[in-house]
């Protein structure tokens, strides 16, 4: 499943624009791969994150994965929800299961995401 | 291009996620860890394990010669049993950790899928040429059938003989004309037997047992869930809690060391380590916040790293961090604080009994 009106990175997250805010999570595919997901780790509203580099971790339970920033900026929101269930990434990746608002700092970063279509592409779903 | 199991078309039908690990295309998982995990401790699953290695050890010259690799004692092992043994190198390290199984006259390792290459070789090589020491590990399927319904399952197939053997007794049984070899043995702290058989090319034996356990609500258990299983238990693994710079000393395992009898390769430097005291042991790891230890992982304590988590992981049945891993021995006693350190942060955790998980089936 891979919603037309979202960006995507080669990491498997997704990112909606609304303005100059970023709401950012992982795919459906990337729940999939990972499987039942147990723990997810956030940083704190007012951190800076930066386009390309980890800002958290999601885990399964034998596997760590990185959280990649799609876009530079400040977080504004992080979904306190998966603190006390971690499984909601894997029922709604797209919507209850947002993981973090940017508030995005350089709105060319934008320019180096993936379209849908080239999402599909890269996981093999032509 | 990695092994195959006899069975690997039957997890392809079954949807397993195929993975290549310790040289065999194996599944990881079919429904799902979680799943598959619960399934194992509230009813029964089939594991297909034909990556283990065999290794034989034929006649009294072998039995004599298999007794000198290991650290338990093999002479009291009757046929029809089998016991659990490290094999040590000349430091006391563990060269692998095993099941060894009496069959007739003859002896039988069942050793780590990872080691088998390397067990296989230090086997022959420190034993005399006259040995007779065949390696059938390629021919050889063992499934592994683990869970509190498993007697259930056995009476539903017509295996109802197998419900009174005792925990490590082995029995050989003839289904669709296949002769198998049955132990109650497993790794998972749940009642259960482990099957051996000579491999024809048949899936008779998986679908029987599946068959059998439909009612029961049987599912097939991929290695994803065989590590979270034990790990609940906490039983080392090879290459995590053990390796050759670990002795079984260190690991909990001195009860497999018997130390006053005929000479066995380590038991020198065994010897000599229970005269000194060990200077590292294995405890259990239970996470007081929010985070989950992983293997690597520091110990710590006031700021200063005394030791290193070898398996760390959610446990599915208890929902926690949980770990196990090496601190001095006078960090070791039950109940003492430490750190672990998780990504640049000290995460609070306790020393805590083993096994985690307390309410196994095994007999």
């Amino acid at each position: 499943m891979v919603p037309e009106n979202l960006k995507y990175t080669d990491q498997h997250e997704w990112v909606r624009v609304e303005g100059d805010t970023a709401t950012v999570g992982i795919t459906d595919y990337a729940q999939h791969e990972l499987g039942d997901i147990v723990y997810v780790e956030l940083p704190l509203a007012g951190t800076d994150v930066t386009a390309r580099k980890a800002f958290g971790v999601v885990e399964a339970v034998k596997t760590v994965s990185d959280l990649f920033a799609p876009v530079s900026g400040q977080v504004l929101a992080v979904n306190e929800t998966l603190g006390t269930d971690a499984s909601i990434v894997n029922k709604s990746p797209y919507r209850e299961g947002w993981m973090i608002k940017i508030k995005m700092s350089n709105q060319s970063d934008l320019e180096h995401l993936f379209s849908p279509e080239e999402y599909k592409r890269l996981i093999g779903e032509q | 291009m990695p092994k195959e199991t006899p069975l690997i078309e039957k997890h392809r039908e079954l949807g397993a996620r195929l993975v290549e690990f310790a040289g065999w295309l194996m599944p990881i998982q079919y429904s799902g860890l979680v799943d598959e995990h619960g399934t194992v401790r509230s009813a029964v699953g089939l594991f297909d394990v034909s990556h283990m290695g065999e290794v034989w050890f034929r006649g009294a010259r072998g039995i004599a010669a298999a007794n000198r690799l290991v650290t338990n004692d093999l002479t009291t092992l009757e046929p029809g049993n089998c016991l659990y043994t490290p094999m040590c190198n000349e430091r006391g390290g563990i060269v692998d950790d095993f099941l060894a199984y009496r069959v007739g006259e003859d002896m039988l390792f069942v050793v780590n899928a990872s080691n088998t290459d390397k067990d296989y070789e230090w086997i022959v090589s420190h034993c005399d040429k006259d040995v007779q020491i065949e390696n059938l590990s390629g021919e050889t399927v063992e499934l592994a059938l683990q869970g509190p319904k498993t007697e259930e399952v056995l009476t539903r197939v017509g295996l109802s003989k197998l419900v009174p053997l005792g925990h490590n007794k082995h029995e050989t049984f003839s289904l669709h004309s296949i002769e198998v070899m049955a132990s109650r043995t497993g790794y998972t702290g749940e009642d259960g037997f482990e099957f051996y058989y000579r491999r024809n090319g048949s899936e008779k034996i998986w679908d029987a047992l599946m068959e059998a356990g439909r009612p029961s609500g049987i599912k097939p258990i991929g290695l994803g869930a065989r590590d979270t299983l034990r790990f609940e238990m906490g039983y080392c693994l090879y290459g995590n809690d053990i390796d050759d710079d670990t002795t079984p000393l260190e690991a909990g395992l001195g009860w497999t060391v018997k130390l006053d009898r005929e000479d066995f390769i380590g038991r020198d430097a065994l010897l000599k380590q229970k005269a000194t005291g060990i200077k590292k042991k294995l405890v259990g790891l239970e996470v007081l916040e929010n985070a989950i230890p992983r293997k690597g992982f520091p110990i710590a304590m006031d700021d200063r790293e005394i030791g290193i988590v070898t398996s760390g992981t959610f446990s599915p049945t208890l929902r926690k961090g949980l770990a196990m891993g090496y601190v001095p021995p006078e960090n070791a006693t039950l109940g003492t604080e430490v750190s672990i350190v998780v990504r640049g942060k000290g995460l609070k955790a306790r020393v805590t009994k083993l096994p985690f998980y307390k309410c196994g089936s095994r007999k």
